[in-house]
């Protein structure tokens, strides 16, 4: 029973990773560039989560409002800062965006206060038994249902869709790409929408989940999601979902077996340590 | 006076760990985003034998084997990845750090070892103390740079693949860049020890570690001279903006991101494109 429900609790968490390293993932593909301040739009979809939620009353509207509108905001990060920094080495681009996260939190902090926010109504909390007396919140069913849903979604648009093709065409050769007459400013600026949208709604989902959004809660995200693609074999979709579900499962049976030895996060990467020292090239990566 | 006797040994003390770090991201292209954890490892070795009665010079040979030690072991790891991968592994081995210092009763766990007694030099002394190691590590990292081995790891950072071609033992560069840094970075974090008479899980961190990275960044990645000045002026910056307190962090990741943004290069690019077109103007 207990490993029934440390599973769930893996599947849950490894979702939300999914969501958030998947961004991630796209905008390794696409730029080389480890997007450190993909946390920072992870905690402004919170934000826009909880404030448009107790405005109108209505999470499916908080959500799509969420999602579009960071959506939009990592276009801008991709338009204002990287674009500048595509021809640098890959460092200056990483500092920049460490910068850029630093100094999201500070923004938070500053318009929103430094204790958080909740939900007035907090929607979803309700549990249902699935059998004798093994319970499930309706928010973890939500965010392993709506992960479901967005990846597969993702799936289908880039198997089938001509927008789908040109963007795989792009991430393995963009001269090639190019002289097919494919706009690739324009791909790079989808990539960075989805990508940010995805993050948005796995911070709507950590704040229903927690019922509290923070200035900080992005920093657990900002490490941890580097871990995970790098663990996926970076830049690999198929290998981040892979590492996103390890990591989230290792995470709830380590801290119940192995918590009195190592921490959460410093197990996360003691698995990812391990890895990388037999593959080098992470769990799906190609050589 | 007592307050710029500390604002200095600081100052001296960030030149030493951010050229320590140099060293190895610098000199030889090896990103290092966990480089705090080495610092952490002379800390708290110096803090556990200055409890357990051992002064304090004879603690810092000590912290230097250790986090050398440590340094080669991670070296070795890191032969087997690369660029992005490295970054993630070194700033795994920080999580680590934290994670199993966190969990030793006798390192003092979550709270530190506080309360380790002041050295036998005086505040000045230790100051003094501090100016001159600092200075001796910049030296021999300029020595260091003009000599064969300066070639040899330009030569790696620049391209790895061809540097082995031309019959270069990539491994072993690697690994003197990783023993020397780090090692470097435990004196460090021994004088850190001994300045704030603390040390807790929570100072060499990934936070630490990222600061010190940014120090050998905006100085000029591998220029010695930009690195230090670069350390100096940053280790105290959050102290010199006082005035816009609220917005203190707010100013210095601003400034951070405009100095990557419009002068990658950093401070030693700055000047050297300036002194460049002042030379072609006279």
């Amino acid at each position: 029973m207990l490993y029934l429900e440390l599973l769930l609790q893996g599947i849950v968490q490894g979702s939300i990773y999914a969501l958030i390293a998947l961004g991630l993932t796209l905008v390794y593909g696409l730029l080389r560039i480890l997007h450190v301040a993909h946390a920072a739009l992870f905690t402004l979809g919170a934000y826009l989560g909880v404030i448009v939620t107790n405005a109108t009353g209505s999470l499916v509207l908080a959500t799509a409002v969420s999602m579009v509108v960071t959506g939009v905001v990592g276009m801008a990060v991709y338009k204002l800062a990287y674009e500048p920094l595509l021809g640098k080495p890959p460092f200056i681009a990483l500092i920049a965006s460490i910068a850029m996260f630093i100094a999201s939190e500070e923004i938070f902090r500053i318009i929103f206060g430094p204790y958080g926010l909740s939900y007035t109504n907090p929607p979803l909390q309700g549990y249902y038994e699935i059998f004798g007396g093994f319970y499930l919140k309706y928010g973890e069913m939500l965010v392993i249902g709506l992960s479901i849903v967005m990846l597969s979604i993702l799936g289908w648009l880039s198997g089938n869709t001509r927008l789908g093709v040109s963007w795989r065409a792009t991430v393995t050769d963009p001269s090639m790409a190019r002289a097919f007459g494919i706009n690739i400013q324009n791909v790079r600026y989808l990539n960075f929408f989805i990508g940010s949208a995805l993050a948005a709604a796995a911070g709507v989902l950590v704040a229903l989940l927690n019922n509290l959004v923070e200035p900080t809660m992005g920093s657990v995200a900002s490490y941890k999601a580097l871990a995970i693609i790098v663990l996926g074999g970076l830049g690999s979709i198929r290998g981040t979902l892979v590492a996103a579900m390890a990591i989230g499962i290792i995470e709830s049976f380590g801290t119940i077996y192995l918590g009195h030895i190592l921490g959460r996060d410093a197990l996360a990467f003691a698995f990812l340590i391990l890895v990388l020292m037999v593959r080098p090239q992470g769990l799906l990566g190609a050589k | 006076m007592a307050y710029e006797i500390t604002l200095i040994t600081s100052m001296a003390i960030s030149v030493l760990f951010a050229l320590s770090l140099n060293f190895i991201t610098g000199f030889c292209g090896q990103i290092s985003l966990g480089h705090a954890a080495f610092m952490g490892v002379g800390a708290y070795t110096t803090a556990a034998m200055m409890k357990a009665g051992v002064p304090f010079i004879a603690t810092i040979p000590v912290a230097a084997v250790l986090a050398g030690c440590l340094g080669v072991l991670v070296g070795i790891a890191s032969l087997r990845v690369r660029h992005d991968f490295l970054a993630i592994t070194t700033m795994g081995v920080v999580f680590l750090f934290v994670g199993i210092v966190r969990q030793q009763d006798f390192l003092g766990g979550e709270i530190g070892i506080s309360g380790i007694q002041a050295s036998s030099f005086g505040r000045i002394g230790f100051m003094a103390f501090c100016l001159l190691l600092a200075a001796a590590f910049a030296v021999f990292s300029l020595v260091i740079k003009r000599s064969w081995m300066g070639f040899v790891f330009d030569s790696i950072a620049d391209n790895e693949d061809v540097s082995r071609v031309l019959g270069i033992d990539v491994s072993k560069y690697k690994l003197i860049a990783f023993v020397v840094g780090t090692a470097a970075a435990g004196v460090a974090g021994s004088l850190y020890a001994q300045q704030f008479r603390f040390v807790g899980p929570d100072s060499f961190g990934f936070v630490e570690s990222v600061s010190v990275l940014a120090m050998v960044i905006v100085g000029g990645i591998g220029s010695v001279w930009g690195v230090a000045v670069a350390a100096a002026g940053l280790s105290v910056m959050p102290l010199m903006i006082q005035f816009v307190d609220d917005y203190k962090i707010l100013v210095y990741s601003a400034l951070l991101f405009s100095m990557m943004r419009w002068a990658p290069d950093g401070l030693a690019g700055i000047v050297n494109r300036s002194v460049k077109r002042i030379r072609r103007r006279s």
